[in-house]
């Protein structure tokens, strides 16, 4: 799956999680403050994208983690 | 209503303030919002509805698309009956330190549970939904109400099964009664007409076999599951005046009383509901023979229509006040049931009529008490008395005033 592909997986999954437009997803999008995100939807979000990438993600990984952009290569490095 | 006992009981009690009803919302199969319910009770159910499903109801009126993923079934009801009452009561506007919220249900988000437990079966504990907890507890309805009003007073949950809406505005009334709240918005919600609350309701055989909801008929066979929501909103009487606010009707006594005797089955000849019903008159100071008509519990099982006939019967004598039950028409909501019924029992103070109870063909010959059945019967000013009695032996009663006696 290259880069382009796999943004697009990703931004789908936040846009059905996180109800958002898509055109919001960008890399520079703050979950809590752009995106209106709680750290339950985050929990929400996650599994979602473990489901489409079929990966997993730790707990501890996502510490920091508070844009998309901070999101989207947590999730590519694991593919 | 009071709010201090009598050393020797009720009799000789601190009478609290008095507790207006100043706002209407509810969410049933028979019709959403006053208008349409009433019309719903008093007009006979379609034939073979087993289940009483609430149709047409939009919840993205209340919930925008993330919140609505995030919220039961049965918190949808809450919120929406809790705040078209709260419309309905114009500016009630309290003091949000002096504002509850009390609501009752019997499970909660049953249909969230449901699934989520499917999804652990399949997918595994990782796949549960993180929301699965504030989405399923009982309380939620409550809490949902009190966040988006920002009421900050007492906002609880009252959890007695199929007497749940009954305590849940009894509990909200005395609120307001003992002076802590100037508002208090009481109701119940319930939303469990899932594969497992079917099931297990067929296999206690509570369920009716014939799928006929038929309160005090001789050929009832148990009930019929429905779901919904009822919500009054509760005002300290002075307050709600002097704000010029339109009065439907005075909370004036409620009581809740435990059988003590059984987990399903009521005790021997109704006596925990009579002692329920004498309660709640001696908590509104009045004598039996002053009651102009009851809204029944009236659910359509052999146990609980004989059980409650013989209590109304001991405490109002034959054949006693006209009696009705709208669960011919909305089948049983369980812990919305009560609270749903005294949104009935309001409207008949409003439109001066009992509802029929639908489903009723032949009386039931052991039951002697004059069931309103076929139309809708005048209705002789006077106090109401609204029953409800849930698994676990639990009772509860409220009686209700027209606004200028």
């Amino acid at each position: 799956m290259d880069n382009e592909a796999a943004f697009d997986k990703f931004k789908s999954c936040t846009v059905e999680v996180l109800q958002v437009k898509p055109e919001q997803v960008t890399p520079d999008a703050r979950f809590a403050d752009d995106l209106d995100a709680d750290s339950l939807d985050l929990v929400e979000l996650v599994m979602a994208l473990e489901e489409a990438f079929d990966i997993t993600v730790d707990e501890s990984e996502l510490e920091g983690v508070e844009t998309v952009e901070q999101a989207f290569s947590l999730i590519s490095s694991k593919l | 209503m009071l709010t201090g006992w009598g050393p020797s009981g009720p009799d000789g009690g601190t009478p609290g303030r008095r507790v207006a009803v100043t706002g209407l919302g509810v969410v049933s199969n028979a019709g959403i919002g006053p208008e349409r319910f009433w019309e719903g009770l008093c007009r006979p159910p379609e034939a073979d509805e087993r289940e009483r499903r609430v149709s047409g109801f939009d919840a993205s009126a209340w919930f925008g698309p993330k919140e609505l993923r995030r919220v039961d079934r049965s918190t949808q009801f809450a919120v929406a009956a809790a705040e078209m009452a709260l419309a309905d009561a114009g500016e009630v506007d309290p003091d949000p330190a002096r504002a509850g919220v009390v609501m009752g249900t019997g499970v909660g988000g049953l249909s969230t549970l449901e699934a989520q437990i499917e999804i652990l079966h399949d997918q595994g504990p990782r796949r549960v939904s993180p929301f699965l907890i504030p989405m399923m507890m009982a309380n939620r309805g409550a809490a949902a109400i009190s966040m988006r009003l920002g009421w900050r007073g007492p906002c609880e949950t009252t959890v007695t099964a199929c007497a749940a809406g009954t305590h849940g505005i009894a509990n909200a009334a005395r609120l307001v009664a003992t002076g802590r709240c100037q508002a208090v918005i009481g109701g119940g919600a319930e939303a469990a007409i899932t594969p497992i609350g079917m099931a297990g309701f067929t296999n206690m055989t509570a369920l009716s076999s014939s799928g006929i909801s038929r309160p005090f008929d001789r050929d009832r066979d148990g009930f019929v599951l429905g779901e919904g929501a009822g919500a009054l909103v509760l005002e300290d009487w002075d307050r709600a005046v002097s704000r010029g606010a339109r009065i439907y009707a005075e909370l004036a006594g409620a009581a809740s009383t435990a059988d003590a005797h059984d987990i399903v089955a009521p005790s021997p000849g109704g006596a925990g509901a009579a002692a329920c019903m004498e309660l709640a008159l001696a908590d509104a100071g009045l004598p039996a023979v002053a009651v102009s008509h009851i809204n029944a519990h009236g659910t359509s099982t052999p146990l609980n229509d004989a059980a409650e006939a013989e209590a109304i019967t001991k405490v109002f004598g034959t054949p006693g006040p006209p009696v009705t039950s709208i669960k011919g028409v909305t089948g049983h909501s369980l812990g919305a049931a009560g609270a749903v019924e005294a949104v009935a029992a309001v409207l008949t103070i409003v439109r001066r009529q009992i509802p029929p109870t639908a489903g009723l063909v032949n009386l039931d010959p052991e039951i002697h008490l004059d069931v309103v059945s076929g139309s809708p019967r005048e209705w002789v000013p006077g106090p109401l008395v609204s029953n409800s009695f849930g698994f676990g032996g639990h009772n509860g009663s409220l009686v209700l005033l027209p606004p200028d006696q």
